[in-house]
């Protein structure tokens, strides 16, 4: 079998339209830029609140937080993609079904699904994080803020939770990235993500290893990207005196 | 009149209890110390009376408000008492002058001037004027802790409760700290602190409280307190001459 | 809902996890093998040597694992190829097996080489002091003493990537996902097999993280 290279593979046309293959990997990073996003900015959300429920007296919300982190964590992401993407649209009511399977750009339903499941399965890590941000600060830290008069939300809003998650960049940074990573099982419910795309100029090119060279260099420079831009939140962030900063 | 009244109060940890009938009565401008050996439940009983511990049997009264009674507004009540950690506890994440205003702001809804203004005030009587723009983190323990009293006096309490704010600083800075405290009582602030400082206690305290495993031993007047040690219970003759060989 | 037809198709559906778990079992294991291998690499005062393993794990710690799979599974027939002149036929499973390794591997040797720095330097002196070389020195005295203490860590790896093994999906394998996919299709049923196949994976991590928990606890004493 003779394997023919070619890097200029990129600029050739697709054979679809005016299309060069450079255009897929384009529209493909988009769509995992617009996936990551929006599911980590929603993870972060429902995270940040679960990880509070967690470590608040009493009984019930911090089993309801735990639950959710138990179930959300030892079910396969790709299992989970399936039931929002195959079950859950079943038993929406009529109207939101026809909507979703019919009405919608299928890309769109795709979108949706993947969207959701991302930001449920990561909120359940990042609830974790948060939580061992807020129990390692020192006790008397929140027996301060009640001393002063602070409520239990303005004791998280002004003093618990500025200083968790400044201590806590360094695994939330692990989870964004995660989430561009894992972004990608949306290529198996058909969105064309980078992955899809990448697969698909392999098969229409036979160019298998340009394609998924580029493809490792596209993720790698992606996240190169992230960890350099948490690096730069991390710093502007830091406290003087606090952490390693400056005296 | 009675500012702090602390009426048979009984505290349990599970099965074990840490506050045992405990009973005692802070005035008006009287500045009372608490001492005992560690373990003996003083911290515990000082922050019964804003509520940071909860207790199951007895009363508390501060200027009159219900303590233990579900309906009080907690908030309310803790921004009228002043506090001072044994650690410090200033907010790392906020700067000197953030701290000294946060509260006065988010809590007591003054504004942003006002409560400068009063944080000021403070920081300039604990002599911190200078370092008002840092954190917390690049102070000594000693000026995180005057900074701390600022904070607390910057709230305008009706009484201040200090837990140990010497023990965690290093031996030469704790005389400043002391310094604060002094000039404070002598102002005629309403105090009770739970301290190792006989010093202090010798020259500003009206009444001395001795606490051993979760019961008040001594209560008593200053002079009778120190003035015929003999005249001290068993345990507190003990404690007292561990303390006073420094 | 109607789980009815779950029961006789189990036969099935334990071919698929037979295939997750032989998978997985050999995925561990060739995994901890090429990341402790990795780890010394990455310790190794040699700094082409530890240079390449840094690369490498910085490499397999950025991209998707479904990429490499993806990847692999059209790769590895067309290597075997050039290398050996024939052509092989692999199969999903043996590309896949690579794949997981490979990229494993990465992630153990992160694990490995923390458990390996969390004993003291003072242990492998005392190592060479009693004459044993850099080989006897690791495999006698620090790697038995690392592996006790990353065993946890080991194991929850383990349990991600039991998890993870569903996402041959990609290339068609028959795993246990799979095989509840293909017979729920067959017998009309499909959402009640996938949430069959759920919660049989929860089952089981969701028992493993809390054996492995109470194992770390019980380390830690």
């Amino acid at each position: 079998m003779n394997y023919n290279w070619d890097w200029n593979i990129f600029f050739k046309s697709t054979g679809i339209g005016s299309e060069i293959y450079l255009d897929w990997f384009i529209s493909g990073l988009g769509w995992t830029i617009a996936v990551a996003l929006v599911a980590w900015i929603a993870a972060l959300a429902i995270g940040s609140v679960l990880g509070v429920m967690r470590t608040l007296p009493g009984k019930v919300l911090p089993a309801i937080a735990t639950a959710y982190v138990e179930l959300f964590r030892n079910v396969p992401l790709l299992v989970q993609l399936f039931m929002w993407y195959f079950v859950v649209p079943d038993y929406l009511p009529e109207a939101t079904q026809i909507w979703f399977k019919q009405e919608l750009n299928p890309a769109t339903s795709a979108y949706i699904s993947v969207v959701v499941c991302l930001a449920l399965f990561t909120a359940a890590r990042v609830c974790e994080q948060v939580r061992t941000g807020i129990q390692a600060l020192p006790r008397g830290q929140s027996a301060a803020a009640l001393a002063v008069g602070f409520s239990i939300g303005q004791t998280y809003r002004y003093v618990l939770l500025p200083q968790a998650f400044r201590v806590i960049i360094p695994p939330l940074t692990s989870e964004f990235l995660n989430i561009f990573k894992n972004s990608s099982v949306a290529s198996l419910i058909g969105l064309m993500e980078l992955l899809a795309q990448t697969k698909q100029t392999a098969e229409f090119s036979a160019n298998i290893f340009e394609a998924f060279t580029l493809a490792t260099v596209i993720y790698f420079v992606l996240n190169m990207s992230l960890m350099t831009l948490m690096n730069l939140i991390e710093k502007k962030v830091r406290i003087p005196g606090m952490m390693g900063g400056a005296k | 009149m009675s500012m702090i009244a602390i009426k048979n109060v009984s505290k349990w940890y599970g099965d074990f209890q840490v506050l045992t009938d405990c009973t005692t009565d802070v005035k008006k401008g009287e500045v009372v110390v608490v001492c005992g050996p560690s373990g003996s439940g003083k911290s515990t009983l000082i922050k019964t009376v804003n509520a940071l511990e909860p207790f199951q049997k007895g009363e508390i009264f501060v200027d009159g408000v219900s303590v233990g009674d579900p309906k009080t507004d907690l908030p309310k009540l803790r921004a009228r008492i002043g506090m001072v950690f044994q650690n410090f506890e200033l907010f790392p994440h906020l700067s000197i002058t953030e701290n000294l205003t946060i509260a006065q702001q988010r809590v007591l809804g003054r504004s942003q001037d006002e409560a400068m203004q009063k944080g000021m005030h403070y920081l300039d009587r604990v002599g911190l004027k200078a370092q008002a723009g840092k954190f917390p983190g690049q102070l000594s323990g000693g000026q995180q802790q005057r900074v701390a009293i600022a904070r607390a006096l910057a709230m305008d309490p009706i009484a201040m409760l200090f837990d140990e704010p010497t023990s965690a600083l290093d031996p030469e800075m704790v005389n400043e700290v002391l310094d604060v405290m002094v000039e404070l009582a002598h102002e005629g602030m309403t105090m009770m602190c739970v301290t190792h400082e006989m010093g202090f206690a010798r020259k500003v305290a009206d009444r001395v409280i001795f606490m051993d495993r979760g019961a008040i031993v001594e209560d008593c007047e200053k002079e009778e307190f120190f003035g015929d040690i003999d005249a001290r219970s068993e345990r507190a003759r003990h404690f007292l001459s561990k303390i006073l060989q420094h | 809902m109607d789980f009815s037809q779950i029961i006789p198709s189990l036969p099935s559906l334990w071919d698929g996890m037979k295939l997750t778990l032989q998978l997985l079992a050999l995925a561990v294991l060739g995994g901890i093998v090429l990341g402790t291998v990795l780890a010394l690499a990455r310790m190794s005062s040699n700094t082409v040597l530890s240079g390449l393993a840094k690369a490498y794990v910085n490499y397999f710690r950025s991209i998707p694992l479904l990429l490499v799979i993806t990847w692999f599974y059209l790769a590895v027939p067309m290597i075997l190829n050039w290398i050996t002149g024939e052509f092989i036929a692999v199969g999903a499973f043996t590309s896949c097996l690579v794949a997981f390794v490979m990229f494993e591997a990465a992630y153990y040797c992160e694990i490995v080489r923390a458990g390996i720095q969390s004993i003291s330097k003072g242990q492998l002196n005392a190592a060479y002091a009693l004459g044993m070389n850099y080989g006897q020195a690791m495999r006698l005295i620090m790697l038995p003493q690392a592996f006790r203490k990353m065993t946890p860590l080991l194991l929850q790896q383990s349990i991600i990537l039991f998890q993870d093994t569903s996402l041959v999906y990609a290339v068609g394998l028959i795993d246990f996902l799979n095989a509840a996919r293909a017979r729920g299709d067959i017998m009309g049923q499909s959402h009640e097999f996938l949430i069959f196949a759920g919660a049989v994976y929860f089952v089981i991590s969701f028992g493993a993280s809390t054996v492995v928990k109470r194992l770390q606890k019980r380390l830690a004493v």
